[in-house]
């Protein structure tokens, strides 16, 4: 099925009649195929919001749309079998087993036993369970397998929708980030339409392509991607709501592959030492890289070739860590911060791809005048 | 010699099998009219609290009303109870089975609502989102997971129920109850001794055979708590 937005039109919600609305006029464009967070403090109407979407509570006033149909144009229990629901103690039957747990859905919309199976069998290899795990009951399984097999129920019928009520929530930190990971990977398979309620900046800044910040009753202070909301926060409530360590955060959003090409002071072991040792001046750097037929070899000490002899000959030292293109600027900071060059090695599928330094990274953030490549102020 | 207080014991002693064995048929007949009634009494009494606790869960509001009424009957003593059916049903089964049945309300209607408000929130909230309509979810969700406390409650109900039936002898029902009291009313230790130990050995039975039944029912409860 083709990944459906979901349309938030002046959505209301207000409990009681005397109450401040829950929710107030909330409108919202889910892209079809995107992660959506809605995010705020407690209050806000995240949940409400969410559970308005599949019906679980009806709107005082206002429309939601999913794929351009008007949610309450359907019976409301076919409505719910096209939109998976994920929420944070899971809800697993527990007198139902592992396999049959899954089946809920399909076995109300009717598949035959041979279809139901398959697909069991297909989810439990997605979500990561083990098949002997399918005859077992929910208790007697770890909070990480059981939401694990919660996500697997939710997307049974292959649902365009999926609605998370913070599903990984109830689980340690450890498990949370495999989880955290797995979605995101599931999703770069599936491209399902998901809004996501979460109280974790963080975990919103990592999963979400969009971030919808609300404030108490329900009034949204920002709807941004991460890295727009991290550099430019629309107030002082989303500067707080975000945190001091903006600079930070987005140092986790972004990869290396984003920074420009930096080759460094590197050149190939072949290389004649005055070229090295010109390298070293371009780069202000008192070490010199070398590469073995693509790949980093180790760093040479200045002082060392300034002593005489070829670049073969110098003594190695291999590099305090390396990164990849995928590594986040975090990560890249870490191996900076622990390697003697001052410079992270990018190893991109066993070739020398560059190398990060503090300064780009600073660059890339926004921080500093700084000319990415030399480090030079501009 | 013998003195008459010791023939009178050797002549009716605690039981005397040539008389069971004699009376076998009789015995028999009490002991399943016992287990009739019984079962009579007990699925009537389901047969009332399902609709009373279904109320009290669908409108919390009525709760206290209802397990007020329910705990009201069972205070109500038994042979007055008996006895005020009686002019109105005659020494019939009905007057046996209704103050039996009612005294089961109390602990039927409150392990139903215990049950069913053991079903935790989540697993609720799941089975709507994920599009169960609320017959499903009552059938298929709720009550299986209500099932292990109603099962306590029909076992207690039961239980107390064949003890209660002795008591109904002296309406002319009861089963077993007939023989203790014709043992009583003749000084006569054989026929009370066999009602006694009947009633006895039939409440363990039942009780015995619904926790069976419930547990066989009930598989993800055991698997949990090993």
């Amino acid at each position: 099925m083709s990944a459906l937005g979901i349309r938030l039109d002046e959505l209301t919600k207000t409990f009681a009649a005397e109450a401040p609305p829950a929710v107030d006029a909330l409108s919202l464009d889910i892209t079809g195929g995107s992660i959506v967070a809605l995010i705020g403090p407690s209050g806000c109407g995240k949940t409400t919001t969410l559970r308005m979407i599949n019906r679980l509570i009806e709107p005082t006033s206002g429309g939601i749309e999913i794929g351009g149909a008007d949610v309450t144009h359907r019976p409301v229990e076919e409505l719910r079998r096209d939109i998976g629901y994920v929420i944070q103690q899971v809800g697993l039957f527990p007198h139902r087993t592992i396999a049959q747990n899954i089946a809920t859905v399909p076995k109300t919309l009717g598949w035959d036993k041979r279809r139901t199976s398959e697909r069991i069998d297909e989810l439990t290899d997605l979500v990561g369970l083990d098949a002997d795990m399918l005859d077992r009951y929910p208790d007697e399984l770890s909070g990480g397998q059981q939401q694990r097999v919660g996500v697997a129920r939710a997307l049974a019928a292959d649902p365009p929708v999926l609605l998370m009520d913070e599903p990984f929530g109830a689980v340690d930190p450890i498990v949370r980030a495999r989880l955290q990971d797995e979605l995101l990977t599931l999703q770069s398979e599936l491209h399902k339409t998901i809004v996501l309620v979460t109280h974790d900046i963080d975990e919103a800044l990592k999963l979400a392509d969009r971030i919808a910040l609300l404030n108490v009753g329900g009034r949204l202070e920002q709807y941004a991607t991460p890295d727009e909301l991290l550099r430019v926060p629309a107030n002082t409530f989303v500067e707080q709501f975000v945190g001091e360590d903006r600079g930070v955060k987005r140092l986790q959003l972004s990869t290396v592959s984003q920074l420009p090409f930096n080759q460094g002071p590197v050149v190939a072991l072949d290389s004649e030492v005055s070229e090295a040792l010109a390298v070293m001046d371009v780069y202000r750097s008192t070490w010199v890289g070398v590469t073995d037929q693509n790949a980093f070899a180790g760093w040479v000490a200045g002082q060392d070739l300034r002593r005489g002899g070829d670049l073969r000959g110098a003594t190695r030292y291999p590099p305090a860590g390396r990164v990849t293109p995928a590594s986040t600027l975090r990560n890249a900071m870490e191996v900076i911060m622990n390697s003697n060059t001052s410079v992270a090695v990018i190893d991109d599928d066993g070739r020398f791809g560059g190398v990060v330094t503090l300064e780009a990274i600073r660059a890339e953030l926004g921080l500093s005048g700084a000319d990415p490549v030399t480090g030079a102020q501009v | 010699m013998l003195t008459q207080a010791a023939v009178a014991q050797d002549r009716n002693p605690i039981i005397r099998w040539d008389y069971v064995v004699d009376q076998s048929d009789d015995i028999i007949a009490a002991l399943l009219q016992h287990l009739e009634l019984t079962l009579i009494s007990v699925g009537l009494g389901l047969a009332v609290a399902a609709p009373l606790a279904a109320l009290a869960l669908r409108y919390r509001w009525t709760t206290s009303a209802i397990t007020g009424f329910t705990g009201f009957l069972y205070t109500l003593p038994s042979v007055a109870l008996f006895a005020l059916l009686v002019p109105l049903f005659g020494l019939s089964r009905i007057s046996t089975v209704i103050p039996l049945a009612s005294y089961t309300l109390l602990i039927l209607v409150t392990n139903i609502i215990v049950g069913f408000r053991s079903v935790p929130d989540s697993v609720i909230d799941a089975a709507n989102g994920l599009g169960l309509t609320p017959a499903r979810r009552v059938l298929g969700v709720q009550l299986p997971l209500a099932l292990p406390s109603i099962i306590t409650g029909i076992r207690i109900a039961t239980v107390s129920t064949v003890g209660l039936l002795t008591v109904a002898a002296i309406i002319g029902q009861g089963g077993l109850g007939r023989l203790i009291l014709d043992g009583l009313r003749r000084a006569f230790w054989t026929p009370m001794t066999v009602g006694a130990l009947l009633s006895i050995l039939l409440a363990l039975a039942l009780d015995g055979l619904i926790l069976y039944l419930g547990r066989a029912a009930t598989p993800w409860a055991r698997r949990a708590a090993s």
